[in-house]
């Protein structure tokens, strides 16, 4: 059995940062599937948001209320304030790190307008700054390659816990097969978001969920799971992200009869409204079967942008376009779709990571959480862009430090190893016995499909109704299928089954979540209840296992300085 | 139809690897990473490569197709098929040892990463705020900054093909994302590690890395302008005999010199020792631009040359 002091799962933004907060004098532990800086954190373009003021007076005030404005006001206000709060320093300690941003003249750290924020605060790096962020900490934990340990490709199936505490990991390594117990005083989980129960998405094939489900089966509820956002522009079919500065350098959208249908939608805003609002505006489009040349995409037109710009501006997004369909924007239009971009819900924790296990917040000792994984929540019901690089660096170094005050409180408790092991050996061989009478290929398609198309940017009760009923008999032909490589050695096929499973979950959870909230916020719309209902559901949703039957629970929000409004831009 | 020859390899099963050819039709806009997916989840699930991003990010999906280490997301399969071929062949990358196959073990690579010291080392405490750094400053390591560590360079990188000790291109060029960054206070320290044996000096400059790379990063540009920097920094490092064996290394590889073909020529290509007296003006007139760098292509008579240094005893 392997021993650490604290051990995280996910090295992306929030696991990296949490694990150099660990690091003094503990023995740390950082888990992941992937390579650190394959984590998807390093796909994020865009920047991350602090009121820096480096190019326009900004104040964390305004910050504050553009978040929680964005959110539909179904964010915990006292957590959206220190976070706000503590991005400044959050942003000049990755400088510190070494982080590569571009800059102002003057040297200091440049800063550039997004969507929902009403300053420039977005810190970037180039078009990339996912990635330098990324590369930084992973730097920083080279550097601190004696403190801490890196376990990469490995896999995390269990979380163990034991009354009220939690005790550590169960894991495999993807590369040997062999099946590990890691025991730790805490535990923090940061495995990012689950975009890959969407057929369109913009995430990596690695965000399915695993670490929620993880949680979920250890008898932790999930929050807010119904809240997906959906980027307007993934590239057709692929849902590869085309980002916002498409649209900010003057790209239109323009449906199957060539009109710059945005007039219909947000005349004054045309195709610079807020996220949300233009994927609905282009759904509606390709439902009414106004989609570019008669299919399910609409067309992001940059031709009349012409040549010398796109390639000042917008070099990679032309790049991106002929690599991964071969079309050229100087001369075509992009096909883009609506595409599930990420998950506002997530495993319930507060503000310094500690997770929650219930309406009262009752701590689970030992166990922390950060980064997408998490719902703390400072999104609410719709994520502002550049806030979650944010989110994820702020509460990543409050987990860790949360994780490491814990682990220096108290000693190793007690685990039954051999029955703990047990549990994996049990989950792989039960797959490897399963009868073979059904393909794992079509249930995952299926799934996608079916919550593309059911609980995707339109809801509504007969379709979420019959989506949870197509979702549950999946789970049963899951239970059936066929795999070839029986093999210890690198057996990706294993660990997809493994994660289609945790993803068959994650879909009913979020269905279930929808299918209950009778009202329209932020990322969720209920065509049958198209307005927001402050008086009902002015609430965090809770969802946990109850026998065979998924059980539903209230959180209040938090709310401290902006009573709830109309949302309107 | 296409026929996808594919290297096989599963030690659990067989010891040696083999070629198994797959006929498939690719659809139409499909990148390679798209068909081994369709290929994987319909026909062999005990297919074995990394992807993640599949969108030229993450850096996971690095493999050879058609003799050459490319991300497979990033390359439409149709493209692979020019000049009426009707098969790819895939392998894992080269340089690094096979653990399934398209999977390789990236242990070393990531070794050598870490022995460039890939962090700011700095004498002063950092000021309250942000440090400066001018736009122009940022664009020195802007392009080094873009590496996604995919192994790609490095699969195919001739030095390293016969030393195994050269810490290879992308280690190389993200030394110099900190030999040049304006916040790093090691610079003189770096560049005289980094002019060790394995080091800056033991390049060919066969520029391989640089039509491998899926990134701006470029390593051989790197490499060179650490170079400039070691000079001005008055690391000239004399020991020309490592010169020349990087020389000779570039002979015996691809049968020619990629930088002064003239003086060399001149010399004799076997001259080794007028050779290493040839070699710092050399450098020296390549990095100030005197010779522009050669991309140099495997000449068709490379066999030829390689037996002759065989029977030359080396
Ligand atoms: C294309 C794209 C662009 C984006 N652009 C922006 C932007 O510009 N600004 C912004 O603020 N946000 C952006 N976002 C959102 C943001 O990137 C993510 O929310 C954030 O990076 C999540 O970080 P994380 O550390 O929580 O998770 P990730 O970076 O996703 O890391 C998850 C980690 O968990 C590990 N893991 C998962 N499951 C397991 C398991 N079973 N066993 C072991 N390890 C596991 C993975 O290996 C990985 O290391 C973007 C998202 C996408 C998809
Ligand atoms: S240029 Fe140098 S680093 Fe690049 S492939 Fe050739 S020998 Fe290797
Ligand atoms: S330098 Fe280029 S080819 Fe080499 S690892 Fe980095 S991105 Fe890949
Ligand atoms: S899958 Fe990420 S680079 Fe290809």
């Amino acid at each position: 059995m392997i021993k650490h002091d604290v051990l995280i799962v996910g090295a992306g933004l929030a696991g990296m940062r949490a694990a150099i907060e660990c690091c003094d004098g503990l023995n740390v532990g950082l888990l992941t599937k992937v390579y650190p800086s394959r984590s998807h954190s390093g796909a994020a373009q865009g920047g991350i948001a602090a009121a820096l003021g480096n190019s326009e007076e900004d104040t964390w005030e305004e910050h504050m209320f553009d978040t929680v404005k964005g959110g539909d006001y179904l964010n915990d206000q006292d957590a959206v304030e220190e976070y706000v709060k503590a991005a400044p320093n959050v942003i000049y300690q990755l400088e510190h790190f070494g982080c590569v941003f571009s800059r102002t003249p003057d040297g200091r750290i440049a800063q550039r307008s997004f969507g929902g924020h009403s300053k420039p605060r977005a810190c970037f790096s180039a078009d990339r700054t996912g990635h330098a962020i990324l590369h930084a900490l992973h730097e920083q934990l080279m550097k601190r390659g004696d403190q801490v340990r890196i376990y990469n490709e490995w896999y995390l199936h269990f979380l163990i816990v034991q009354e009220d505490r939690c005790h550590g990991v169960v894991v495999s390594n993807i590369q040997t097969g062999e099946v590990e117990i890691i025991q730790a005083k805490s535990v923090v989980f940061a495995t990012g978001g689950y975009g890959r129960v969407f057929k369109i998405t913009t995430n990596a094939f690695a965000g399915t969920a695993d670490g929620a489900i993880a949680a979920f089966n250890a008898g932790i509820p999930l929050e807010d799971p119904e809240f997906v956002q959906f980027h307007p522009s993934g590239l057709y079919r692929q849902g590869i992200l085309f980002s916002e500065a498409a649209r900010g350098e003057g790209g239109y959208l323009l449906n199957g009869k060539e009109e710059r249908f945005m007039e219909a939608y947000a005349p004054a805003r045309m195709e610079l409204a807020p996220r949300d609002i233009v994927a609905r505006a282009e759904q509606s489009e390709i439902d009414a079967g106004r989609g570019w040349k008669g299919e399910g995409c609409i067309a992001l037109d940059l031709r009349h942008l012409g040549e010398a710009r796109i390639m000042e501006r917008l070099p990679q997004i032309r790049q991106l376009g002929i690599d991964f369909i071969g079309v050229d924007c100087i001369k075509e239009p992009l096909p883009i779709q609506p595409s599930a971009h990420y998950s506002m819900g997530g495993i319930p924790a507060d503000m310094h990571g500690q997770v929650v296990m219930d309406s009262r917040n009752t701590p689970l000792q030992g166990f922390f959480a950060a980064g997408e994984c998490a719902c703390i929540s400072v999104h609410g019901a719709n994520r502002l862009g550049t806030n979650s690089l944010l989110d994820a660096t702020v509460f990543g170094e409050r987990a860790g430090r949360s994780a490491a005050e814990y682990a220096r409180s108290v000693g190793f408790g007690q685990i039954n190893e051999g029955h703990e092991k047990a549990r994996v050996l049990k989950q792989i061989e039960e797959i490897f016995q399963r009868p073979g009478t059904e393909n794992y290929n079509d249930i995952r398609n299926e799934m996608k499909d079916t919550m593309m198309e059911k609980c995707g940017v339109f809801r509504d009760d007969e379709k979420l109704t019959d989506c949870l009923q197509q979702v549950r008999t999946l789970q049963a032909r899951y239970k059936k299928g066929r795999i070839t490589d029986k093999g210890k050695i690198f057996n990706s096929e294993l660990y997809e089954i493994i994660e289609l499973g945790n993803m068959l979950k994650m879909a009913e959870i979020i269905t279930a979540g929808a299918l209950n909230r009778k009202e329209s916020r932020g990322g969720h719309y209920r065509t049958d209840f198209p307005k927001r209902d402050d008086e009902s559901f002015l609430h965090h949703t809770l969802i946990a296992q109850d026998g065979e039957e998924l059980k539903l629970d209230k959180k209040p929000v938090i709310i401290t300085k902006y009573p709830p409004k109309e949302r309107t831009y | 139809m296409t026929t996808f020859r594919i290297k096989r390899f599963n030690p659990e099963k067989q010891a040696d690897p083999y070629w198994e050819d797959i006929e498939y039709d690719i659809p139409p806009g499909a990148t390679l990473l798209d068909c081994l997916n369709d290929i994987k989840w319909t026909r062999d699930g005990t297919l074995s490569y990394r992807m993640s991003c599949r969108s030229a990010i993450c850096g996971s999906c690095g493999m050879k197709a058609n003799g050459h280490a490319l991300l497979a997301c990033q390359r439409q399969a149709e493209h692979l098929l020019k000049d009426g071929r009707d098969t790819i062949t895939i392998e894992p990358m080269g340089n690094m040892p096979v653990i399934k196959d398209l999977v390789v073990d990236m242990g070393e690579f990531w070794e050598k990463v870490n022995q460039v010291k890939p962090y700011l080392k700095e004498k002063e405490k950092p000021p309250e705020k942000e440090r400066r750094q001018s736009p122009e400053q940022f664009k020195l390591i802007d392009d080094a900054s873009t590496c996604i560590m995919c192994g790609c360079c490095y699969s195919d990188c001739n030095t390293l093909e016969v030393d195994k000790n050269f810490l290879g291109p992308a280690a190389l060029a993200k030394a110099q994302r900190f030999v040049q960054d304006s916040r790093d206070e090691g610079t003189g320290e770096r560049v005289r590690e980094l002019s060790e044996a394995g080091g800056i000096w033991d390049c060919t400059h066969c520029a391989e890395c640089v039509e491998r790379c899926p990134k701006p990063a470029q390593p051989m540009y790197r490499i060179k302008e650490i170079m400039s920097v070691a000079l001005e920094e008055g690391v000239t490092n004399n020991n020309g005999a490592r010169h020349a064996l990087s020389f000779v290394k570039s002979i015996k590889h691809s049968g020619r010199l990629n930088e002064n073909t003239l003086p060399v020529e001149s010399m004799g290509y076997f001259n080794i020792k007028g050779l290493m007296e040839l070699v710092p003006v050399g450098l020296r007139m390549l990095l100030k631009g005197k010779i522009p760098p050669i991309i140099h292509k495997n000449i068709d008579d490379v066999e030829d040359v390689r037996r002759i240094f065989r029977e030359l005893g080396e």
